[in-house]
């Protein structure tokens, strides 16, 4: 493979990921509210929260997808949100991100869809990228799909192509949007372990967003939960079982909040 | 509620309605011209994707040459029917051929050819375009590094802008040939002189003039059709309404600036 350079990081750069007091609204409804975060290089930090909590918004933040009304993004020492076209190109080139529903392209087949970025960015040669491809496809156990389009596949193997096409450039940091929401038990947990091994065999930061607190605790090394915009609270998956505030308990059991049975 | 409030809500109402109509307008035409800039800012950056270009030609041009051929075919001799027998009345059936030939070089061609495929692409690009940004395809182009304007819009827009003309010149030939067989063939008209008047009067100003109007709306109808997919909000309904805005809007736009174009041409 022959990658594009990127931007080197900056040695001062203590985190992989930081994100300083950032808000964003909505048709003046604010969804973050100076949230400030730090992640670190080879860390998972899963983010949970209910619906409308901002999970998307803070997840898009991060790749620069959406810009905010206030704060920063910093990537490896350098400040995404006002980086310029190109720089924040190369920036997105670190990252790979996977969404809720695959986001495969309707008018390509799996193989064309996780070969893209390699013929967008690379040089790689037809036979190197068959390769990788198939590597990828291995890596999420889906061999021998590279010729399905993906209105063929369910809804638990375009999430899997999806995360082939995300790791095919090798990046630095892997995003996940929701991975889990629609599908049933099983095809969920199939789904959390191959998160698990991608992060064995891959040397990379991962942030995921979720409302699935098994699958938050089976793949985190750290749980953060967003509340109306705010990270109330972070910790490794242990600690934030036996965090005594009632909404975090009540998410963790399952139950409703006293206001909504009433 | 006292009369002073009344007074003030019925008049605050209908300003209300002024004010978000004339706001909807003014983020129309900002959309607009954004992904025109954006189009022109990303048309001649790395990496050219010729397939993509190439594909998206086809689709305009070839695949629409029956839709436009036909258009025009019929157009002509309708044109040829209309005239010979309004003509006939002052002995004047010989003018037909010019009148054929130069209303549609000059006007009928490109902007039929253009309403056309305002209907057949521009509603094409901005379903494609509504559905890959509601399936959030389009984020997942920018999570990839890729600049969905420059991979997605720039060979559409091109496109569509380079196909127009050429297949505004078919229409141009078509259009003149059936004008010639219905007056010909069915009206009796003497083939050598109606040839002679087709061209008589026939500048190339008029035919060139024509297709710049073709390749001008060929920008108009792909920008509008992309833009409005790009921006598309609201799932299904939302990719439905973009569809049908996106061609009523290309209709509207490529017909008033038809006039200015013509005032500027000719």
């Amino acid at each position: 493979m022959n990658p594009s350079p990127t931007p080197a990081p900056s040695p001062a750069a203590p985190h992989k990921i930081a994100v300083v007091d950032l808000w964003k609204s909505f048709s003046g409804k604010p969804v973050l509210k100076g949230l400030t975060v730090e992640i670190s290089s080879g860390e998972s930090l899963v983010i949970v929260g209910g619906s409308g909590a901002g999970k998307s918004v803070f997840l898009k933040h991060l790749i620069g997808l959406i810009r905010p009304d206030r704060g920063r993004v910093i990537v490896d020492g350098q400040d995404l949100t006002s980086a310029d076209a190109a720089v924040g190109l190369e920036l997105r080139k670190k990252f790979g991100m996977s969404f809720q529903e695959g986001a495969l392209f309707d008018s390509l087949d799996v193989f064309e869809n996780i070969a893209f970025p390699l013929r967008r960015h690379t040089r790689m040669t037809a036979a190197e990228i068959a390769d990788r491809v198939r590597e990828c496809l291995e890596l999420v156990h889906l061999p021998g799909v590279e010729r399905k389009s993906p209105s063929e596949l369910s809804g638990g193997m375009r999430r899997r192509v999806g995360f082939a096409r995300a790791i095919a450039m090798k990046p630095e940091i892997l995003l996940f949007d929701e991975p889990n929401t629609g599908l049933d038990p099983i095809t969920s947990a199939v789904i959390d372990n191959v998160i698990v091994e991608m992060r064995e065999h891959l040397p990379v930061t991962m942030v995921t967003i979720t409302h699935d607190m098994k699958s938050a605790f089976r793949i985190a090394d750290r749980v953060a939960m967003l509340r109306e915009g705010v990270l109330i609270a972070t910790a490794p998956p242990d600690e934030f079982r036996r965090i005594p505030d009632p909404y975090i308990q009540k998410f963790i059991a399952g139950e409703p909040l006293e206001e909504e049975v009433a | 509620m006292s009369s002073s409030a009344r007074l003030l809500h019925s008049v605050r109402t209908p300003l209300e309605a002024v004010g978000l109509r004339t706001t909807a307008l003014f983020e129309e035409a900002g959309r607009f011209f954004f992904i025109l800039y954006q189009t022109g800012y990303w048309l001649l950056r790395r990496p050219f994707d010729g397939r993509q270009w190439l594909r998206q030609m086809v689709r305009v041009g070839v695949d629409s040459i029956p839709v436009v051929g036909l258009t025009a075919l019929f157009t002509g001799m309708v044109m040829a029917l209309q005239t010979y027998r309004g003509f006939e009345r002052f002995h004047a059936e010989a003018y037909v051929g010019s009148v054929v030939s130069l209303s549609l070089t000059r006007e009928l061609a490109p902007v039929l050819a253009a309403l056309m495929i305002a209907g057949r692409i521009g509603s094409s690009l901005a379903a494609e375009l509504g559905s890959m940004r509601v399936t959030e395809q389009i984020d997942a182009l920018y999570a990839m590094a890729t600049e969905p304007i420059h991979y997605l819009i720039v060979p559409r827009v091109a496109a569509t802008t380079l196909m127009l003309p050429p297949l505004v010149a078919c229409a141009d030939g078509l259009g003149i040939l059936g004008g010639y067989g219905v007056a010909v063939g069915l009206m009796g008209a003497n083939p050598v002189v109606y040839w002679e008047k087709t061209f008589q009067y026939l500048d190339l100003n008029d035919v060139f003039s024509g297709l710049i109007k073709a390749a001008a709306f060929g920008l108009i109808l792909s920008v509008t059709g992309c833009a409005k997919g790009f921006f598309t909000s609201g799932g299904a309904e939302g990719v439905g309404r973009s569809t049908t805005a996106a061609v009523v809007m290309a209709s509207l736009v490529i017909l008033i600036s038809d006039f200015f174009l013509t005032k500027l041409l000719f």
